[in-house]
């Protein structure tokens, strides 16, 4: 890490294919964090490395690219009145705590097993949290379409109800999205949580934005939003660290932004034409779908590990190409989810002003 | 989803012409840039003030662009409560 001309050496030389493919990587991945307020960068990674980009030097430049864009869209979401700066400011410092945290286990792991088992960690990070809280968010957006129940008011979870009545003197703050006092006791683990997860995963706001809407009690568009907070904390501060290693490629990281400063507005705009149970949707779509891809890794990493039978060469090539594929498809479809819901509000808006003229000037 | 204020159009394209320029200086002047942001230690600012300048005019940029192509947010309901 410390060996700098070492890294300068590895910035890869940029063709006009790389170029096009980072940007439009870029933009979908915007798209996406601009409505969920995260996602994108667990694709973005492993296509840079697939460029033949070193893996840390992939870590940073997708990190330098993550705060600016996530800055863009809180930007854009605070002007739609979605954000709640002060609980992602706070989520966002201890998230920052939990980045080093994550990144000095990412390192411990790695020097006891090598890069397998720290691919076999990371893997299974993935498939047990995205099981977990994937399923959950899934369920909970497929129960609300089910039931019809698609107001804007959503209900707030016994949990968060109980967290929100615990009153501990001396660390009672105040938010905005949840319209109650909680005590930063829970905010604290909540946002280190989301940083180890960032460390671990890349994608913080999958635990992130489902602890603000079930467990602090805040509206998915809230959460959403203010996760782009937490992102841009985090970043900036990771950014700088990898920075002060030399492992930054400005180069990709500006070009990913160039596409993904078209996504993000997109994204942030599509979250005023959607019902928040949307937010859920894509997000858990994403989740289980990314699930399967990093499910596929995990017999890879385990018979390189020795822990199972050794897999032949072409079994391992068609697993491989077969997850970033399946990540590729969850990005896909998220962002395509996104799209359809803000092209039916559009029409739905458009045919809604149409009647009113109508009516206006039959009067 | 149309407006019917004044699109940004002068915006755009200055920010749009300033926003290529960056682009093009960066890739052009690669060699320079990489050497510079890859010795670390202080200079890590640099990466950090150059996301923060990209970010400003490519943000401005984009978001003039999909007003002018009149894509902007419902109406109805600006304010999430």
């Amino acid at each position: 890490m410390h060996d700098v001309m070492s890294q300068v050496s590895n910035f890869i030389n940029l063709d006009a294919a790389n170029i096009i493919y980072l940007f439009l990587v870029g933009f979908v991945g915007g798209l996406v964090s601009g409505f969920i307020g995260s996602g994108g960068a667990f694709v973005l990674t492993p296509a840079m490395m697939s460029m033949g980009v070193p893996g840390l030097v992939a870590v940073a430049s997708n990190m330098c690219h993550k705060f600016p864009k996530a800055l863009i869209g809180a930007l854009k979401r605070a002007k739609y009145g979605q954000v709640d700066v002060k609980l992602g400011v706070v989520l966002g410092i201890s998230a920052e705590a939990g980045v080093l945290y994550g990144a000095h286990i990412q390192e411990d792991i790695k020097r006891a097993f090598g890069d397998a088992g720290s691919n076999l960690y990371v893997s299974v990070a993935f498939v047990v949290i995205l099981a977990v809280v994937g399923t959950f968010v899934l369920r909970d957006a497929l129960k609300s379409y089910k039931s019809g129940n698609l107001h804007e008011e959503e209900k707030v979870t016994k949990l968060a109800r109980w967290v929100q009545s615990i009153n501990i003197p001396g660390t009672m703050v105040y938010f905005k999205a949840l319209n109650a006092r909680v005590s930063v006791l829970f905010t604290i683990p909540l946002g280190f949580a989301t940083g180890m997860l960032a460390a671990t995963i890349a994608v913080g706001g999958f635990i992130g934005v489902p602890s603000m809407i079930y467990v602090l009690g805040a509206p998915s568009l809230m959460a959403s939003a203010s996760e782009l907070v937490i992102a841009f904390v985090m970043g900036l501060g990771g950014s700088f660290k990898y920075a002060m290693h030399g492992l930054v490629d400005i180069r990709l990281a500006m070009i990913i932004l160039a596409g993904s400063l078209f996504g993000i507005q997109l994204g942030a705009i599509g979250t005023t034409y959607v019902k928040p149970f949307m937010i859920k949707l894509v997000m858990g779509v994403i989740m289980v779908t990314v699930l399967f891809s990093r499910g596929l890794m995990v017999p890879v990493y385990m018979s390189q590990l020795n822990l199972i039978q050794t897999l032949n060469e072409g079994t391992i090539k068609v697993l491989k190409n077969t997850s970033f594929a399946i990540m590729i498809l969850a990005l896909a479809l998220g962002a395509f989810i996104v799209l359809s819901a803000m092209w039916q509000g559009c029409r739905a808006e458009r045919a809604l002003a149409a009647r009113e003229t109508v009516e206006h000037s039959e009067i | 989803m149309g407006s019917k204020r004044k699109k940004p159009v002068g915006s755009l394209i200055v920010m749009g012409i300033i926003s290529i320029a960056l682009y093009a200086a960066l890739l052009m002047k690669q060699d320079i840039i990489n050497a510079h942001v890859g010795k670390g230690g202080l200079y890590a600012i640099l990466p950090i003030i150059t996301a923060f300048l990209f970010s400003y005019v490519h943000g401005s940029f984009t978001g003039n662009f999909w007003t002018v192509l009149g894509i902007e947010a419902a109406k109805k309901k600006k304010e999430v409560k």
